[in-house]
């Protein structure tokens, strides 16, 4: 479990275009400075938005990774969703504060019958 | 010189990312009641303004994180997200570096910041910057309370931060306002984005306008999540310009749910006739 170094390489790459090139040239290249898992490292060359989440990377880092892979807003929500649903709630980092129980039983928590756009 | 204008408004990014998706009617109301603080801001004949956000991991990262830091240099770039998907041009924020160190020294005789030399403004800054002066040319001092990567400050120390703030404006010459940007209840860019708690977000904003400061520092940062979302770490901001305010009682100028925009959007300030620092 490395979640800071995945959260390190992802800020670093939404920093730096020098890493994005070199990112987009070679994915799983770029990742080798870095203490990563081989499940990380799948995720952050598939790329696989879902799994990222459930392993507990920050919205405000992944949400420009997703759009840096072109991934629209709602097609980005949609896979963090899909990612709990595959691989069930989020590990670990601020997410995984109180559990996470998916998008609908959340609602159900505040007393709200819908709320996600 | 006394502190010259206090308030707090919304810096979510979908505000000018995603405004093409947002119920227009609602929108521009929004959008006028910016204008409105951009006029109170200018009525006030502030020559600076701080703002005090909680930035996104854009120039802090758990490998350094600072509980609050405060941006001490004569300009400052941004955005740093891409202008695309913010809406946002890049630009050059006019910074003033005497008035910030000035700012700063004072501060550390009560409250242990770091200072920063140079600073990419995110959406927290740059969203509001955008509306307010957007030529980007009224000097700015960049503030950051981190509510991202916890172990996060205290509340109250986010009020004693505020505190010192008043302080360090009223020392210096400068007619300075003071910020804060962030959202109340929100799930940014999480499975629950654009989810908002309603109820929530007036309850803390009748406290905000009183200026309870026990009502203020009775949130718990477990409870604030489980209601309000990651996001609500972000009332710090809010907290710190309560206590700039030293008692002044706010007003909300505008206070409207915009999902799309992920949170309550709002405007709000004090009435600094009614401040009194020294209570």
């Amino acid at each position: 479990m490395s979640l800071y170094y995945v959260q390190k390489f992802l800020f670093e790459l939404n920093r730096s275009p020098q890493l994005q090139e070199a990112y987009t040239a070679d994915r799983r290249a770029v990742l080798e400075p870095y203490a990563l898992s081989d499940e990380e490292a799948e995720a952050l060359t598939a790329p696989d938005i879902g799994k990222l989440y459930v392993l507990g990377v920050n919205g405000q880092i992944l949400m420009h990774f997703a759009a840096f892979h072109q991934i629209e807003w709602q097609d980005y929500l949609q896979r963090m969703r899909d990612g709990i649903d595959d691989h069930g709630p989020v590990r670990a980092g601020v997410y995984a504060i109180t559990g996470y129980e998916g998008t609908r039983a959340h609602s159900e928590s505040l007393g709200q019958d819908r709320g996600v756009e | 010189m006394p502190l010259v204008y206090a308030g707090v408004c919304s810096h979510a990014p979908g505000i000018r990312g995603r405004k093409d998706l947002a119920d227009p009617e609602v929108r521009d109301a929004f959008y006028g009641a910016f204008d409105g603080m951009r006029a109170d801001l200018e009525a006030s004949g502030a020559e600076a303004v701080i703002v005090i956000a909680a930035e996104h991991f854009a120039n802090f990262f758990m490998n350094n994180m600072p509980s609050f830091a405060i941006g001490m240099a004569d300009f400052y770039d941004g955005p740093i997200e891409d202008p695309g998907w913010l809406g946002i041009e890049r630009f050059r924020a006019t910074g003033d570096r005497d008035l910030s160190e000035r700012v700063i020294t004072e501060v550390m005789n009560t409250v242990d910041i770091a200072y920063a030399e140079e600073w990419l403004f995110d959406h927290g800054i740059a969203v509001p910057l955008s509306f307010l002066t957007p030529r980007f040319d009224l000097p700015v001092i960049p503030v950051n309370i981190n509510c991202q990567g916890p172990p996060l400050t205290p509340l109250h120390r986010a009020w004693a931060f505020g505190e010192a703030l008043r302080r360090a404006v009223d020392a210096v010459p400068e007619k300075v306002a003071i910020i804060g940007t962030g959202g109340i209840s929100h799930w940014p860019a999480t499975p629950d984005s654009g989810k908002i708690n309603w109820e929530w977000d007036q309850d803390f904003m009748v406290k905000w306008c009183d200026n309870d400061r026990d009502a203020l520092l009775d949130y718990d940062d477990l409870q604030v999540y489980a209601d309000a979302g990651q996001g609500g770490f972000e009332i710090r901001t809010f907290l710190a310009v309560s206590a700039a305010a030293g008692g002044a009682q706010g007003t909300v100028h505008f206070m409207e749910p915009i999902p799309i925009f992920a949170v309550s959007c709002t405007i709000a300030s004090y009435d600094l006739s009614t401040s009194d620092p020294a209570d």
